[in-house]
Parts: C-alpha cells; sequence; structure tokens
C-alpha cells in the first residue's frame, strides 16, 4: 500500500514539476521588438482601449471573466461561436484624437501548443478610418508570455490582481517575420499590402475582470510608393 | 519506498507531457461546410442573417438607430457618414458559423461598403462591395482578401435583403442573403 502511496504522490509531483517548467520555460521570451520598430518607411500607428467598458461594443460567450458591454448587446453563445469574441473600437492617431472605427474578430486557434509556448488566437481587424479609406488585418496571436507576465501572477497574488508595465507584440504571424498581413480595400489603402504589428500595454489586471488598464496598438507600415504608380513607373 | 515515488515523479512528468502534446488544447466546433459546384468554373457557398435577431450592433448617426440601446456611438463630425454593423452570420440549415461586420461610408463622395465574414473554425473573408445596386436588388463585391481556408482565393460576394412573408409570429423581419463564390488561384502545372 505504502508503495502505492508513494507511487500516485510522485506522479502528482512530476506533473506539478512539469507544469511549473512549461511556465517558466526560460527559452520563451516577450517580444518587445518588431521589424516594423526599425524600418525606413512611414508607419501609422493606431491606438485602442484594451479595456472592455471602455470599448464601443465587445461581446463573448457571456461565460468569459470579460463582461459583454453594453449590458444589453447580444452574445456570442452559439457552439460554433462560443470561443469567439467580436470588438469595435474608436482608434486614436498618435496625438489621441479620434480617427477612426475597428472593428476585430477573435477565435481561439486550434494550432495552439502550450509545449511550445504558443497560446494563439486568429484574429481580424477591419479597420475604417474617415478620409482616407479602410484596410483588413489578419494575423495570428501569441499570448502566452502576456498569461505567463500577467495573468499567473494575478492569480497568484493574495488581491487576484496584477498591477506594472508589461509591454509585448502579441502578433505572431502569418508574415515570416512574425508580422501580420494588412490588405488596402478602400481610399488611399485601396490595393496595397502592408505588414502590421499588434502590441499590447498592460497596467493592471483583475483576476475578476480581466484587463482593468490596458491599451492595445497596432502600427502598419506603410508603402513607400502606391503599387499603381509603381507599374505606371515600369 | 523513495527509488518508487522517483518512478511516480518521472512518471508523472511523462504522462503530462504526452497529455500536453496528445489532447488538443483548443477544440472549435465546426459545421460542415455547403458548398456547391459552379458549373462555369469555382465554387458557391450561402449565408444569410435573420433581422433583427442576428444583429450584434447597429452604430450610426442617426438618432434613435443604435443597437444595444446604451451604446454610445461616437458623435465627433469624421463619424457623421459612417454605418457599422455586426452580425451573427447562418449557413444554408439555419445554424450559426460565424459573425461578420458590415460597414458603409463615403469616401470622396462615393459609397463604401465593405464586409469582413469570420468563421472561428475557417478563417475570414474581405469583400469590397461595388456600392451599384444590381438589378433584382443585388449588390455584388471582390473578395480582397481571405485568412487560413480563404487564403489564396478569388471571387465574388452578393447581398440581397428579402423580407420575410411567412406572417409566423415568431418569424424574422427578414434575411440578408450572402452568396460567396471562390475561385482559386490558377497554380503551375510544373
Amino acid at each position: 500500500m505504502k508503495y502505492l502511496i508513494s507511487l500516485v504522490l510522485g506522479l502528482v509531483v512530476g506533473a506539478v514539476i512539469f507544469a511549473t517548467g512549461v511556465i517558466l520555460n526560460p527559452f520563451v521570451e516577450s517580444r518587445n521588438l518588431s521589424p516594423i520598430s526599425v524600418t525606413d518607411s512611414q508607419t501609422l500607428t493606431l491606438s485602442y482601449s484594451a479595456v472592455a467598458a471602455n470599448s464601443i461594443v465587445h461581446t463573448n460567450n457571456g461565460e468569459s471573466r470579460i463582461l459583454p458591454h453594453p449590458e444589453k448587446v447580444l452574445q456570442l453563445w452559439e457552439a460554433p461561436i462560443r470561443q469567439t469574441s467580436a470588438v469595435a473600437s474608436l482608434l486614436h492617431d498618435a496625438r489621441n484624437q479620434p480617427v477612426g472605427l475597428g472593428i476585430k474578430f477573435s477565435s481561439t486557434s486550434e494550432r495552439t501548443r502550450l509545449l511550445n509556448g504558443e497560446a494563439l488566437v486568429d484574429s481580424v481587424w477591419y479597420v475604417y478610418l474617415p478620409g482616407r479609406g479602410g484596410f483588413f488585418v489578419e494575423q495570428s496571436e501569441n499570448y502566452w508570455t502576456y498569461v505567463r507576465d500577467v495573468v499567473f501572477p494575478a492569480y497568484r497574488s493574495a488581491s487576484n490582481a496584477w498591477k506594472g508595465s508589461w509591454l509585448g507584440n502579441v502578433t505572431a504571424g502569418p508574415g515570416a517575420l512574425g508580422t501580420a498581413r494588412v490588405t488596402g480595400g478602400s481610399g488611399e489603402f485601396q490595393g496595397n499590402i502592408m505588414p502590421a504589428v499588434e502590441s499590447l500595454i498592460v497596467r493592471a489586471w483583475s483576476a475578476k475582470t480581466g484587463p482593468v488598464a490596458a491599451d492595445g496598438r497596432l502600427t502598419i507600415e506603410l508603402p513607400s510608393i502606391n503599387p499603381e504608380e509603381q507599374s505606371a513607373q515600369d | 519506498m523513495l527509488k518508487t515515488f522517483f518512478l511516480g515523479v518521472l512518471l508523472g512528468i511523462a504522462a503530462a507531457a504526452g497529455a500536453l502534446y496528445a489532447l488538443p488544447v483548443v477544440d472549435q466546433q465546426r459545421e460542415a461546410s455547403i458548398i456547391s459546384v459552379a458549373p462555369n468554373g469555382g465554387n458557391f457557398e450561402a449565408f444569410h442573417i435573420n433581422v433583427p435577431m442576428d444583429r450584434i450592433m447597429t452604430g450610426a448617426s442617426e438618432p434613435g438607430s443604435e443597437l444595444p440601446a446604451s451604446l454610445e456611438w461616437p458623435t465627433a463630425e469624421p463619424f457623421s457618414g459612417l454605418r457599422a454593423e455586426l452580425f451573427k452570420i447562418r449557413n444554408a440549415r439555419d445554424s450559426v458559423i460565424g459573425v461578420a461586420s458590415r460597414m458603409a461610408a463615403q469616401e470622396d463622395g462615393a459609397d463604401v461598403i465593405e464586409w469582413v465574414l469570420h468563421f472561428p473554425a475557417r478563417g475570414s473573408l474581405y469583400v469590397n462591395m461595388d456600392p451599384a445596386a444590381q438589378e433584382g436588388g443585388f449588390r455584388s463585391g471582390a473578395i480582397r482578401a481571405g485568412s487560413r481556408e480563404f487564403a489564396g482565393l478569388n471571387g465574388s460576394l452578393t447581398e440581397r435583403w428579402k423580407t420575410d412573408t411567412s406572417n409566423d409570429i415568431d418569424a424574422p423581419d427578414g434575411r440578408i442573403e450572402l452568396q460567396a463564390r471562390y475561385v482559386g488561384e490558377l497554380e503551375s502545372s510544373e
């Protein structure tokens, strides 16, 4: 009997050691530097509040810690969309002036591999900037370092909350350098294919309500020359 | 006994690693796609949106048009001509399979209408519509981009409003019918 108890105790300790090793894996690091941050091309930076209560609309399955906003918005409770969230946000420029509207659809990804430090989300943005035009951003995001550095510490804290300053790029593809793919659809963006990166700045996070003080940022590398002008020159 | 404990530790590490490797962390519910082959190439897929029950958000500058009623739509001048809508989107079997956004705006005096369709288990489509309605009340547009399953596909999307005439007590006011036509890019045989 004592051997059986030793074996079971060992199994539990082994599983805990493995889980700790996965969470603290030093080979998975936050990505703070993107190819776009060192580009010579002009960039467009759009920021938004990553707190649901500050968005125009934020909806999910209604069982997430992040409550839908406004209160009576339709929830995504049907099975094929239960792991999806839809958000409409006001986008601000570098001077913090509202310049456009962004709609983001995010779904947890079946390509998630926690062993590799990949907590993936497949997401798309539709961005419309009045007077300039609209574009579409497709990306896969990796939230592993965000979960490790912000969410786990919040759960470990006696106050069930985390405060600090966490900055990281969440975009992990589909571009070879870990960038998102932007397709211009109308206005000055029409016909352009551009890389982009989305980053998060988190200052407070609660285990009960999710982000308390957090901002997101979309940085898009603008083409140096319009492809139509390029083909005309060629 | 100590040997048994350490054997348990090793087995525990191996079992946890095996479980994390083999068991899917995320498993999206997948509805079978209902796609038909077009006679002159490409594939068709039909979707619809029951209005008003599938409408998640309507944001517009006209007073009283907001949905949900407590929605705070931006009132600044640049947003005065915008109308943004979010919907749940259904397949031909009337099952919800995704979410969609429709944006209508004016750019340099011309109307801009753009759709994004997002299917969690499959990918997303971005469509730029021709603002002029065609005969029969259709509006057509080109697929500008697609992700995952839709990556690399060209094609078109048509939208049409169809009023419900069934007079059923729980029937919707009508439906927005969307029909996508997917055409793959030609690849070299060499």
